[in-house]
């Protein structure tokens, strides 16, 4: 198994395989679909006016992302009434729902790793190549596993999205995941659904 | 009439953070099936130390603890309004508890709640009065990436070539299979109806999954089928979590239901790896057991 530290540098990026085993180390956020929305809305295509808090988040995460990791998960979170937050229980969410903002996302804020499950599309394989980033593939269900692996919470931003949907602010030790789409083009899930997809039409010929 | 909050309340931490034990044993033989070193092998190890890690400190299996599903068969002489308030009060303090994650969004107005507790709709109740002196609950968790990746068709499907016949349902549960990818958490086990209208056929579709693995319809045809449907889902080469491999689906259930002549509709729920679904009894006595 590899072990990758965030930030990660393009060369790093680069050496990373489809098959890849990786231990993620470092600090990173959680960002899911209200997150993309929201990022995609209001700093990249700019439809809508940035408000309240807004753009102190952006400036607060621009170091975080830069270099940094997105992780796709709505955490269960323990300690919410004293602020002493812990995280019980934080597998990946499927992924593909942020197909439509993942690659502008990672070019805006130089995203260099996507975590989540289930795997992303052509427009993410195509964002995975010209940031250069790739796509880790977390163990779906796998919530208190890999909670393990974050040690601490260090801080939230839009709680008001709900817990799942917030900018959760962690730090990872050996987070386990699997290279499953690199910045050279290649997409095991691509592979996967192009042979199911042949396997298919010889069981329907039968 | 007894108060079963508490009670409900243990049945909510226990389907939460405690997989049956048909479903763990399922997952324990597919990875023999899989390649020493592959990610499908490493997928469904990781997911064996999670069930195992999750049962030991009373914590979620998956973070997303889904659409609670309850159904409740109670004889004469209980109150179904008094047993939802019990219900709604141990869910919200299950969800205080992190058995649960609060995950009932207001759709309009984008809102948590918080509590898990939504309009009358959140969580999903289902009330049955029946004969003799036993109350059952069971409650069913179910995540929604797998609930995502259900399908309907409306038969005759002339994209799948599919007619209004058992050779037309293997061809559209095939292919609701084949779009869901690692999508659902394969590998995932399906409920199926036949026939229906559209709402009736997504609730009996989910209904056949409160029932253990490996139960086969009375029906030979359909037991058949449901057998079949398995080996050849498994044929599709998806693998755990996607990642190729031997194991997609774990066990098929198929229901047949009355249809319209104008109708015939396929229903497939996805249910995923982290099957959730469990069971109380309260016995005349007043013993409560849990299975």
């Amino acid at each position: 198994m590899k072990t990758v530290n965030i930030p990660i540098s393009d060369d790093v990026i680069r050496e990373l395989k489809v098959g890849d085993p990786v231990a993620l180390n470092g600090v990173m956020i959680t960002g899911r679909d209200a997150v993309h929305k929201w990022m995609i809305e209001t700093f990249i295509r700019k439809t809508r006016l940035p408000q309240g808090d807004d753009l102190e988040v952006y400036e607060a995460l621009k170091p975080i992302l830069n270099g940094g990791v997105i992780y796709h998960c709505g955490p269960v979170v323990s300690g919410l009434d004293t602020k002493d937050y812990k995280f019980v229980a934080a597998g990946p969410t499927t992924s593909i729902r942020e197909e439509p903002y993942q690659a502008e996302v990672m070019k805006h804020f130089n995203v260099k790793g996507v975590i989540g499950k289930g795997g992303m599309g052509p427009k993410t394989l195509k964002g995975c190549q010209e940031t250069p980033g790739v796509y880790f593939h977390a163990i779906g269900g796998a919530a208190t596993f890999i909670a393990q692996s974050v040690t601490r919470v260090l801080g939230v931003y839009k709680l008001e999205f709900g817990v799942p949907e917030a900018i959760w602010v962690i730090e990872v030790k050996d987070l386990p995941v699997v290279v499953t789409m690199d910045a050279h083009g290649q997409s095991l899930h691509q592979v996967i659904e192009e042979q199911s997809s042949k396997v298919l039409a010889d069981l329907f010929a039968k | 009439m007894r108060d079963l909050t508490n009670e409900i309340l243990e049945l909510i931490r226990r389907t939460s953070s405690d997989l049956p034990k048909d479903v763990e044993e399922r997952l324990k033989a597919a990875v023999e099936k899989e390649a020493p070193g592959s990610a499908a092998r490493g997928a469904l190890e990781t997911i064996l130390k999670n069930i195992e890690l999750s049962r030991k400190n009373s914590t979620p299996i998956c973070q997303d603890t889904g659409t609670p599903i309850f159904y409740v068969k109670y004889p004469a002489g209980w109150s179904t309004l008094q047993l939802k308030k019990q219900i709604r009060a141990a869910l919200a303090e299950a969800t205080k508890r992190s058995y649960m994650r609060p995950n009932a969004v207001d759709a309009v107005y984008d809102k948590n709640t918080g509590n898990n507790l939504g309009g009358d709709d959140f969580p999903s109740i289902h009330f049955e009065e029946v004969e003799g002196d036993e109350l059952t609950i069971e409650l069913m968790l179910k995540g929604g990436g797998c609930e995502n990746v259900g399908r309907q068709y409306s038969l005759p499907a002339s994209e799948l070539g599919a007619g209004r016949d058992l050779a037309g349902v293997r061809k559209a549960v095939l292919d609701a299979v084949q779009k869901a990818q690692g999508q659902g958490c394969a590998p995932g086990i399906l409920g199926v109806a036949i026939g229906g209208d559209r709402g009736s056929g997504y609730i009996k579709s989910k209904e056949v999954l409160y029932e253990k693995i490996g139960t086969r319809n009375p029906d030979p045809k359909l037991a058949a089928l449901e057998e079949q449907l398995t080996e050849e889902a498994n044929q599709l080469g998806i693998g755990p979590m996607g990642f190729g491999g031997k194991t997609t689906v774990i066990d098929t259930k198929i229901i047949g239901l009355s249809r319209l002549p104008a109708s015939y509709f396929v229903t497939v729920s996805y249910m995923c790896w982290a099957y959730r679904r469990r069971k109380m009894t309260v016995k005349a006595n007043g013993e409560v057991l849990y299975d």
